[in-house]
């Protein structure tokens, strides 16, 4: 950590203590419905880091990261539901069980060498696969969905996750903050860097004495299990679970805009991407309710295009364009 | 008893022909250009709402509309990869999927906002129709779909065996230095492909109008079905997608009779999952170094 902050100038530091301050401060300032979108969007910084960790540093494509959203959400909801054990015991086999999940698709995929695309479409086959599979799964409430009961008087109750809106904006700060710390950790760390070597050149890798499969096992199971506790966070405060939504393949490809947006493989880049993303996305839908244009798809085909301008454009992202342009980093990002 | 299932499997090869067509599309654009077309299942729905549209307005049938709608479709692929994708060729696989699946995600949203989420179904004159043979009953509509299927297919294997653009394009799969250096141009053999690629997509969706009714949220669907049956008949091989239609369309169709039709996609995504692992490069694929 000591070494990132020191890499950064005096005007970096000084930014990244306004943000802080200021996202800390917000709720104080703001409404409820921006503190919603702002909540959202640490929610999409926090997944995006997930998600990162895997893309990003160890160029494992993943299509279908909704998978752990979902295992993850369900897992803690239906404890809670069923046995009334509260999220914080419940993340824990919320998280054991995501994870499974990816040791399962990690080892298919690495084991017998399925690589790029091939290995993209191995994550959204199984994600598909679950989606259709919990829609019959009448314990959960199949395609009906899953619902966390509302009750007043456990309003307080925080160590249940059933607090106001003020409570789960700063639960997603300080998961988005953890994100971001666990990602600034691991690309310094070891493990960090052999995932690097991974994505560069996997063959060289190797040749160095990298244990390659161990190595992309790890990515997948603290990518999964990161994923999976930002699952438990989006049952308990969105209070319902359906299939079709939680699994659906464009809740995969929600999640992973942001870190694209904002530069696959850095820490900041997840964060930006959020920041930009997510704000906009409100905006737009607020714009054309605004001009009376009832179009349910209008977000999606400005999210879409947006990608397409990006990636053609700025394809290693935002957040390296701004570093350089602003000059946070005393060297390279 | 037998000629029930007989009955649900002869469907399932009649319609597996059709999803065969289309992934046949998806398979010839990645043998070439080495690009995953991830909008592959939306152009398909394009294709639907076109013919449907033709239906609507001039009576057009289907499988008659499907020709001038492939044609467009080539010309749509053509433009689409010279203008665009010919410049990701060579970025890294990841940057090439994102801009397909942006496309993707403009195309399903664009349909979504002009015609709305309800399934619009075609009402073909002869969609009840239905050929009996001994104790099969064949619908006529899907007799007719799966033949313009194949024809499209036959012709396409045609153009590839025996024509010289045909195997120009077949050299920029197999060495795409060497084909270059020979003066082929790679560029213009790509935009091609990629145009013969959506035609086949054209084709199929304008047939698969007289089946199944045209709505936006098919497009992600069948991109996931055209994926699931190229990558089990081999990615890459033309007879291999269209053996792997028919065998996702026999699957599909004997999972949703004896056990519940919302899961035959299950199945699918299972027999996908079997193949990635056991014989990576699919059932007809060659193996991959």
């Amino acid at each position: 950590m000591r070494a990132l902050w020191g890499a950064m100038t005096p005007r970096g530091k000084v930014l990244l203590a306004v943000l802080v301050v200021a996202l800390l401060a917000a709720p104080l300032a703001v409404n409820r419905y921006l503190l919603s979108v702002l909540t959202l969007t640490l929610y999409f910084v926090y997944v995006g880091q997930a998600w990162n960790l895997m893309m990003g540093y160890a160029g494992q494509l993943s299509l279908g990261h909704a998978l752990y959203v979902g295992l993850g959400g369900y897992v803690a909801a239906a404890l809670w539901v069923h046995f009334g054990i509260g999220p914080w015991l419940g993340v824990f086999p919320a998280v054991a069980v995501a994870a499974a999940f990816g040791a399962a698709i990690g080892w298919l995929g690495f084991r017998f060498g399925i690589e790029g695309v091939y290995f993209a479409l191995l994550t959204i086959a199984f994600a598909e696969f679950t989606r259709i599979g919990f829609d019959h799964i009448a314990f959960t409430g199949g395609a009906g969905g899953l619902f966390l009961p509302y009750e007043e008087k456990r309003l307080g109750e925080w160590w249940n996750l059933r607090g106001g809106q003020d409570f789960f904006y700063y639960l997603a700060f300080a998961l988005a903050s953890g994100g971001v710390v666990i990602a600034a950790l691991l690309s310094r760390a070891r493990l960090g860097f052999q995932w690097l070597a991974i994505r560069e050149d996997e063959i060289a890798a190797r040749a160095l004495g990298i244990d390659v499969f161990r190595a992309k096992m790890k990515a997948v199971l603290i990518s999964s299990g990161m994923t999976a506790i930002g699952g438990v966070f989006y049952a308990f405060y969105n209070n319902s679970l359906f299939p079709a939504q939680v699994f659906d393949i464009g809740r995969s490809i929600e999640l992973i805009l942001a870190p694209i947006v904002g530069g696959l493989g850095t820490i900041f880049g997840p964060v930006i991407g959020a920041l930009i993303l997510t704000p906009l996305g409100e905006i737009l839908i607020a714009a054309t309710e605004r001009l009376g244009i009832d179009a349910p798809g209008v977000k999606a085909v400005f999210y879409g295009l947006l990608l397409m301008i990006i990636i053609s454009l700025v394809p290693n992202g935002v957040w390296p364009w701004i570093v350089r342009r602003f000059a946070l980093v005393k060297h390279k990002p | 008893m037998w000629s029930i299932y007989l009955n649900v499997v002869l469907q399932g090869v009649l319609t597996g022909l059709v999803y065969g067509l289309m992934a046949l599309g998806l398979s010839v654009i990645f043998g070439v250009v080495r690009v995953v077309n991830f909008a592959h299942g939306e152009f398909a729905v394009i294709a639907m709402y076109a013919a449907f549209i033709l239906f609507k307005a001039f009576g057009l049938d289907p499988l008659i509309a499907a020709a001038p709608i492939a044609l467009a479709f080539f010309a749509v692929g053509f433009v689409l990869q010279m203008a665009l994708i010919n410049s990701f060729v060579s970025r890294p696989e990841h940057e090439q999927f994102i801009l397909l699946v942006g496309l993707a995600i403009v195309i399903t949203n664009a349909l979504l906002m002009i015609f709305g989420p309800d399934a619009q179904p075609t009402n073909l004159p002869y969609a009840f129709d239905s050929y009996l043979v001994g104790p099969l009953i064949i619908d006529k509509v899907r007799v007719y779909a799966a033949t313009a299927a194949v024809v499209v297919s036959a012709a396409l294997f045609a153009f590839f065996r025996h024509t010289r653009t045909g195997a120009a394009i077949r050299a920029c799969a197999d060495n795409l230095v060497g084909a270059a250096v020979v003066g082929l141009n790679v560029k213009r053999l790509y935009a091609l492909t990629f145009g013969l690629g959506l035609a086949c997509v054209g084709a199929a969706g304008a047939s698969m109008v007289t089946i199944a009714d045209a709505t936006p949220s098919l497009g992600p669907a069948y991109t996931l079905l055209a994926f699931t049956i190229v990558i089990i008949g081999g990615l890459g091989s033309m007879s291999g997608a269209l053996v792997g239609g028919v065998l996702i369309g026999v699957s599909e169709a004997l999972a949703g009779f004896i056990i519940a039709p919302s899961m035959k996609s299950m199945f699918s995504f299972a027999l996908l999952i079997a193949v990635l692992v056991l014989r990576p490069q699919g059932l007809m694929g060659k193996k991959r170094t």
